[in-house]
Order: structure tokens, then C-alpha cells, then sequence
């Protein structure tokens, strides 16, 4: 059964149409790359799932019912940079999550439940390689560690959408390697349902079960700003042979 | 040869380099001093150390025969409880306006003009309004240094936490946080080292207001007591308490960066020593 479903999604700044006529159904338990050049609105369209922003025409469902439309504890994300909350710890940034739904007037939870918490947020923490940190600081971990931290921080609330911006858009390649591995194994584990926006095109085909780019459909030299862009290739990567990417692909996305 | 600008102090090098224009400035003093004095021992514009010390024993050490206290002790006493309370007014005040100013955008909309608006009046231009209303107690003078320094500081804290990146308020919201909880656990306290920074450059405001407002209506403080001796031309007793009102601003500074560095380490990078 489909989860997130985008009907007839147009996104307009005033004159400037960004996305236009979007129908997507996003399965649940799928792996989606978004890729396209700069500018084609992948960020808008993840803003969109996130609630981050409100289509101008159309309607985002999640199992039939409409997004609310703000973000929530249902979707979680990870951005490039600035995912995490400077002024706590590790364990602390983990366990922000757990403080929010259990203690809404004070955001701290306490007694038991707060040794519960803290527990649940260390296993996480131990799973994505960061068990020697859980005091350490975001400003003290490398880009690599605060991008895992930003996963258990918003693995902890069992989100059913991961939403990713660019996650792994600032590291290293050996560091980006072992990022594959790991959102690879979490995805499987906590059965989640990934949408990623990448520059990486190697990185979408590799990672992802299927793959979506933007682009405009149609250009107007007169007047660039009329027309939006929408997902113009849409690529189902059920086995391991089809994750070659599509010469017609390397000519839409050149480096980024 | 290496250029002047990469070239660097070592630590006690640094102190003493620190300190060399400090002496230097109380040895050519101490030079105009002498000189003067020789010249004519009842000179009263630059006093001699021994004089200063006279001023300061007769301030400090020694009770006054009308009021039965140690006006040093009673000025400082009085000067610092209309600082502590209006600095402390203006910090709460600071906190709820900057932090709901700066995250909620209705706020932002409603009373960001009028701080804007409230923060470019010069507050001495105030001053008479508020011996009108608030009469010559103390009242005035609270009300004088709180209205010189908060809008300022309210202005600088809303900006500081409307500055927190978009993608953090996300990312609490994602988390299940609610504005009340976005407020407290994630503006709230990247708000208050800013605060603190705030604070300390808000003193030197707040020290103008506090001696303007007693120079001109008090009976007791330090800036009335520098007035007052003025008449006399008693540069024994101005000097001395220009000094302990330069300590005590300077006290107070190292106290309050001390604080956020103890209680806010993460706010404090490591520099390298430049």
C-alpha cells in the first residue's frame, strides 16, 4: 500500500512556478533518491514532505489522510549541516526526542522514565558508532560523527518517514563510504521509508531503491521563471544490475 | 625577518606588555604630581599619593559624625542596589521579550517596532519625565538605567535567536517539540550565553545612567558623592572612588564571563592564543 502520496503538487512564489503538476506515490519501505541539477526544487519538494512549506495547488497524503502541515514527530531529518543542537551532548541531543513526548511542560523527563530514556538513547548512540562520545559536544565530533548523531537523534522517535538533505554532502568519501553502510543497515533495521535528496548521482543509485530526478519539463528563454520543474525520470532499481546510472542521466546531472 | 603581524607574545610577555601603559601613565602622574606639589604644596588638582591617601582614609576608614557611616560603604552600598536591581529587571525583561521576539514571528510583528522605536530615544532625554513621575527616590533612578539599557539588549538578543538556523527549529519540531518546548530547551539556552555577552557590555551603559541620575538627584551613592566633593575641588576623594568605580566595573565583568564560561563551555571555543 502507498504511504506518501503527491497529487497534482504545484509550488508557486508569487509569478515563479518552482514545481509544477508532481504526482508521486512514495511506497512504503522505499528507498527514494531525488536528484537534479541546482535549482530544479529538489529542497522544495523535501520541504513539502517535511511540512516545511504548503503546496499551492494540490495535496500531500500519508496513508490517505492529508500532511499536516507542519513538521512532526512522524517525519524525521537530517540535514547537511546545523542537524544538531550545539548546546547539549550527545546523549542529550538523542535524548531530546524521548524529553519532548513524555514531558511537555518541562521537556526533562525524570525518575525512571529518564533512566529508560537515557538507556534507549546509549544503545542508539553504541549503534551508530559512537559509544565512546555520549558527553562529548557536536562542536568536538568530526562531520561524520555529528551526521550519525543526527541519526540516532531522530532514529529515537521511530519517525515512519527519514527524510535526508544532502546528508552526506559535506564529508569526506572514506567517511561518506561508511555513511552508506551505516543509513543502509538502519533503513533495513528500523524498516523505515527514506526519501533523499543527493548531488551525488553515484550516491542515489547506489543507496536507493528507486530513483527520481527533477527537472523542468520545458523551457521558456523569454521568461525561465514560468515554468516549475517536476519529476521528469522515474527509475525502479529492483536488483543489483540495474544500478548503472542511466546515460541519460549524466547529461541531466553534471557536478554538482 | 617575520611580518609584524604574525609575530606574538608569549603568556608573561603578553601580561607585561599588558601592563606597561598602566604604569606608565601612573608614573607620568606621579611625575606632573610632584612637580606640581614642589611648586605649590596647596595645590588641589593633582594630589599627591599621601594626599590620596588622606581622602581615602577619611572616605573609607572613617565614619561620617552626621550619618554615623562609613560613607564609602554607604555609597558603594546604595550605588551597587540600584545597579543590581535595575541590571536584573532589564535581564528578565531581556530574556522573555528577546526570546519570544526573536522565535515567534507574531511577536516579532507586534512589539519589534516599538523596541526599535523605544531603543533610539536618548534615556537622559527621559530622565525629567521619569523624576515627574517616579519623583527623586529611588524609583527614578532603577527606571533610568533599565530604560537606557534593555531595549538595546532586547534588540541584540532577538536577533540572536532569530539567527539559530531554520533547519534546528525543524529539527525540534520533527522531534515532537512544541513552541513552549522549542522556546525553553532549544532557544532558551543558546539564548543565555548571549545574554551574559550582552550584560557585560550593557554595564558601562548602565554605570552612565547610574551616576548621571545621582549627580543630579540623590543623597547618597557614588556618583553624588563625586559630585558633591567636586565643589571642593577635591581631587583626593575623585580619584579614589573613579578607581573603585572602575574596580568594581571590572569585577563585575570577569564575574560574569567567568559564569558563562563555567555554565556555558560549549558557547566557548578553545582559541589559539592570539
Amino acid at each position: 500500500m502507498s504511504k506518501l502520496a503527491f497529487r497534482n503538487v504545484w509550488v508557486e512564489y508569487g509569478s515563479k512556478i518552482v514545481l509544477e503538476k508532481v504526482d508521486l506515490e512514495v511506497a512504503d519501505g522505499a528507498f527514494v533518491s531525488i536528484i537534479g541539477p541546482s535549482g530544479a526544487g529538489k529542497s522544495t519538494f523535501l520541504r513539502l514532505a517535511l511540512g516545511q512549506e504548503a503546496p499551492t495547488r494540490g495535496a500531500i497524503l500519508l496513508d490517505g489522510e492529508p500532511l499536516s502541515p507542519e513538521p512532526g514527530p512522524d517525519r524525521g531529518v537530517v540535514f547537511q549541516r546545523y542537524s544538531v543542537f550545539p548546546h547539549m551532548n550527545a546523549l542529550d541531543n538523542v535524548t531530546f526526542g524521548l524529553d519532548c513526548a513524555g514531558s511537555p511542560l518541562r521537556g526533562r523527563l525524570g525518575g525512571k522514565a529518564r533512566k529508560q530514556a537515557r538507556e534507549a538513547a546509549k544503545a542508539l548512540l553504541a549503534r551508530v558508532g559512537l559509544e565512546h562520545n555520549f558527553k562529548t559536544y557536536p562542536r568536538a565530533l568530526s562531520g561524520g560523527m555529528q551526521q550519525r548523531l543526527a541519526l540516532a537523534q531522530a532514529l529515537i522517535t521511530r519517525p515512519r518517514i527519514l527524510l535526508l538533505d544532502e546528508p552526506f554532502g559535506a564529508l569526506d568519501p572514506g567517511v561518506r563510504l561508511d555513511m552508506h553502510a551505516l543509513i543502509t543497515e538502519l533503513w533495513t533495521e528500523h524498516k523505515l521509508t527514506i526519501l533523499m535528496v543527493t548531488h551525488d548521482i553515484k550516491e542515489a543509485f547506489k543507496l536507493g531503491t528507486r530513483v527520481v530526478a527533477f527537472d523542468k519539463r520545458r523551457h521558456d528563454p523569454q521568461a525561465p521563471h514560468r515554468y516549475g520543474s517536476t519529476a521528469v525520470y522515474d527509475f525502479p532499481l529492483d536488483d543489483k544490475k540495474s544500478r548503472a546510472v542511466p546515460p541519460v542521466l549524466k547529461a541531466l546531472v553534471s557536478a554538482p | 625577518m617575520r611580518r609584524l603581524l604574525n609575530a606574538r607574545p608569549r603568556v608573561g610577555g603578553r601580561l607585561l606588555l599588558g601592563l606597561l601603559p598602566i604604569l606608565a601613565l601612573v608614573l607620568l602622574y606621579l611625575v606632573v604630581a610632584t612637580a606640581r606639589h614642589t611648586e605649590n604644596p596647596r595645590d588641589k588638582i593633582t594630589p599627591i599619593p599621601a594626599a590620596m591617601a588622606a581622602g581615602i582614609q577619611t572616605m573609607a576608614f572613617e565614619a561620617d559624625p552626621r550619618t554615623g557611616e562609613v560613607p564609602l560603604v554607604a555609597d558603594t552600598k546604595a550605588s551597587l542596589q540600584r545597579l543590581g536591581v535595575a541590571v536584573g529587571l532589564a535581564a528578565a525583561t531581556t530574556l522573555v521579550l528577546g526570546l519570544t521576539i526573536g522565535l515567534l514571528p507574531y511577536v516579532r510583528a507586534s512589539l519589534g517596532p516599538l523596541v526599535a522605536t523605544i531603543s533610539v530615544i536618548p534615556p537622559i532625554a527621559v530622565l525629567p519625565i521619569l523624576f515627574i513621575v517616579f519623583g527623586l527616590g529611588e524609583t527614578s533612578k532603577i527606571v533610568l538605567i533599565f530604560v537606557g539599557i534593555t531595549p538595546v539588549m532586547v534588540r541584540d538578543l532577538a536577533t540572536h535567536v532569530a539567527a539559530i538556523p531554520e533547519e534546528q527549529i525543524v529539527k525540534a519540531q520533527t522531534l515532537g517539540a512544541s513552541t513552549w518546548l522549542t522556546l525553553l530547551r532549544v532557544a532558551l539556552p543558546q539564548a543565555l550565553p548571549r545574554l551574559i555577552d550582552s550584560l557585560r557590555l550593557s554595564l558601562c551603559p548602565a554605570w552612565v545612567y547610574l551616576i548621571s541620575a545621582e549627580a543630579i538627584a540623590s543623597d547618597v551613592g557614588l556618583g553624588y558623592r563625586i559630585f558633591l566633593v567636586r565643589r571642593y575641588l577635591a581631587m583626593d576623594i575623585i580619584l579614589p572612588y573613579v578607581v573603585w568605580i572602575s574596580l568594581l566595573a571590572v569585577i563585575m565583568d570577569l564575574a560574569l564571563q567567568a559564569w558563562s564560561r563555567t555554565s556555558f563551555a560549549w558557547a566557548h571555543p578553545p582559541r589559539n592564543a592570539r
